[in-house]
């Protein structure tokens, strides 16, 4: 019996370590890479560790260029983003889950069917409508289509949730007088919390990798957020391989660094769209 | 609320005289409203302004446009290209089914067997990474890792004797789609495999036990108990790489921009081309229409064809 579970755990470690392998290889090169010099790459073996580590290219980027003013963007749009989400998809998901009207089924499965639509379908009529407004390249364009698109997941995992939460609660505070805005900032936005931290965790990892409005909004670099900084970093470094290696080791090193600190918070906050 | 002795007399009298509305309708208006601002002017209203222009011939900057009827709809139809995009779509939406899935359950299974070795712990921690890199940084990588010279694809090919295999990857109309297919299997499995994971874990652990103690060996206790209770989920899954397969563009545009010459062509990096490279507003909102039109009929369709295939459990 000890025999066969020793032959089992060997074999089921063999396999964990190929996909370890299949895995973790690319990240294993980028942050190689990063630390070869440039011209390693020519002559020696792509898999080997770097001859002199040199911190050169990162120090370059952290200090050299604007690494950090796109930091800074990415940081400022997502934040607001997320925080209107929150604030706005709490508010719909109240009155999804509570309030019984006409309207609440249809107009409910109205924002559902936001979950489905390709965002390419908007990209032309936003561009000109952010153009036509003078928000056209700056960060803030990125806001009203960062919120509205987000808002169908959040609201329809919002309404689940606080459709789970028990009445009771509710019903005290009614007695005792409270309307219907108290009762949500008393009650449901405390006892909603869990679901918020989740939607939180969910929308800052979409919107901090987010690339397609970005793309068609904004053009000069001082407004760019991270992912299209980087994009255009590459076309502008392309014969610098190890440069932009480093650059994007360090573009994805914040989430890396929350995930392995809160990895069930982090999962759970990025599976939001299909765990309930 | 000093009058919250008497909250029943209070409500019963107050909406009758004084206020149109009560307090309840106006909470349901304000608290609706902002979503149906933010819905309306970036998801509605540009939906029907792309069916619209897709009316027009338009550069986008002259402020007349050229109303020319269906001409961009039937050039549409003729159109080699949007049809291949199409017919590319297709094939990542079923690789990704038959690659994801699999792979995913089978990862899933291997971590819940796993479970007590502590080396799982790393391998589950190692597993999810590709999923917290943006899909423009992962192409990029991969724009490096598959390069011909630089790369480290072809070296490894060359290792292991393979050196016939070695080759341009991206920049082979025969192989590009396929290896940024590949790519996008290595970004999603993980997600794929932490649903199912908690999928597995959702089954009560006696069902399991008693299952192997009636004599079920465990691939027959995954295959018969593990697998139907886990239809719900399976559809959830199946449901959400369809669509995200139809709708994907960030990866494809950083490695090919859908080159060599459309090999690797998308509707949607297609519709961005005609869109805004090539300044032909008018085509390129008949191409996102058509776009839109395909995925919610594909959405709609999907839906209720696995809502009647699954059985009850």
């Amino acid at each position: 019996m000890n025999t066969r579970k020793l032959a089992n755990n060997t074999v089921l470690i063999a396999i964990g370590l190929v996909w370890l392998v299949v895995s973790g290889a690319p990240f294993y090169f980028m942050a190689m890479t990063g630390f070869k010099e440039r011209f390693e790459l020519f002559s020696g073996d792509v898999f080997a560790f770097p001859q002199n580590p040199t911190f050169t290219n990162y120090k370059e980027v952290l200090t050299g260029g604007s690494f950090f003013t796109y930091v800074q963007n990415s940081v400022l749009i997502v934040f607001v983003s997320v925080g209107l989400i929150l604030v706005i998809s709490s508010m719909a998901a109240y009155v999804f889950a509570r309030m019984k009207f006409i309207l609440n089924r249809p107009l409910f499965g109205l924002v559902i069917a936001g979950l489905v639509i390709p965002v390419h379908i908007t990209l032309i009529p936003v561009y000109l409508f952010t153009r036509d407004i003078g928000l056209y390249d700056s960060l803030w364009a990125l806001l009203g289509p960062y919120v509205a698109f987000n808002l169908p997941l959040s609201i329809f995992i919002l309404t689940e949730f606080m459709r789970g939460i028990p009445r009771e609660m509710e019903e005290a505070a009614y007695i005792d007088g409270a309307g219907p805005i108290r009762t949500f900032l008393r009650i449901m936005l405390p006892l909603s919390m869990p679901g918020l931290a989740t939607l939180a965790i969910y929308n800052s990892v979409t919107l901090w990798n987010e690339f397609v409005f970005a793309f068609v909004l904004i053009t000069s670099p001082k407004n760019q957020p991270l992912p299209l900084a980087i994009w255009e970093y590459q076309g502008q470094y392309s014969m610098n391989i190890p440069a932009i290696l480093s650059v994007l080791t360090l573009s994805a090193l914040p989430l890396v660094l929350i995930y392995i600190v809160g990895q069930e918070k982090v999962l759970r906050g990025m599976m939001a769209g299909a765990l309930k | 609320m000093d009058t919250a002795a008497h909250p029943r007399e209070l409500t019963r009298s107050r909406p009758s005289r004084g206020r149109l509305f009560s307090e309840r309708t106006w909470t349901i208006f304000l608290f609706l409203l902002p979503t149906v601002v933010f819905l309306s002017i970036f998801v509605v209203w540009p939906i029907i302004s792309s069916f619209r222009l897709s009316f027009f011939e338009w550069d986008g900057i002259n402020p007349t446009k050229d109303p020319v009827g269906l001409e961009n709809w039937s050039r549409l139809l003729h159109d080699g290209i949007f049809w291949k995009a199409f017919r590319n779509n297709l094939v990542v939406v079923s690789l990704s089914l038959l690659v994801q899935m699999p792979l995913g359950m089978g990862l899933a299974i291997l971590l819940e067997q796993g479970e007590k070795l502590f080396v799982f712990k790393i391998f589950k921690t190692v597993y999810f990474f590709p999923m917290l890199m943006s899909s423009v940084a992962i192409g990029i990588l991969f724009k490096y890792i598959y390069d011909p010279v630089f790369g480290i694809i072809n070296p490894a090919l060359e290792t292991v004797g393979l050196d016939a295999w070695t080759r341009s990857w991206l920049g082979d109309t025969g192989v590009a789609l396929y290896a940024v297919i590949a790519v996008i299997c290595w970004q999603y499995t993980p997600f794929y495999m932490i649903l199912f994971l908690a999928a597995l874990r959702g089954i009560p652990e006696d069902l399991k036990d008693a299952a192997l103690i009636d004599g079920a060996t465990e691939p027959r206790y995954y295959r018969s108990i593990a697998l139907p209770l886990m239809q719900g989920t399976l559809r959830t899954a199946m449901i959400l790489s369809l669509i995200g397969s139809l709708k994907y563009f960030d990866l494809i545009w950083v490695m090919t921009e859908g080159g060599p010459s459309n090999a690797s062509e998308l509707m949607a990096t297609y519709m961005y081309k005609k869109a805004f490279p090539s300044f032909e507003m008018g085509y390129g909102s008949a191409v996102a229409s058509a776009m839109f039109i395909i995925v919610m009929v594909i959405a709609i369709v999907s839906q209720t064809l696995t809502r009647r295939f699954e059985t009850e459990v």
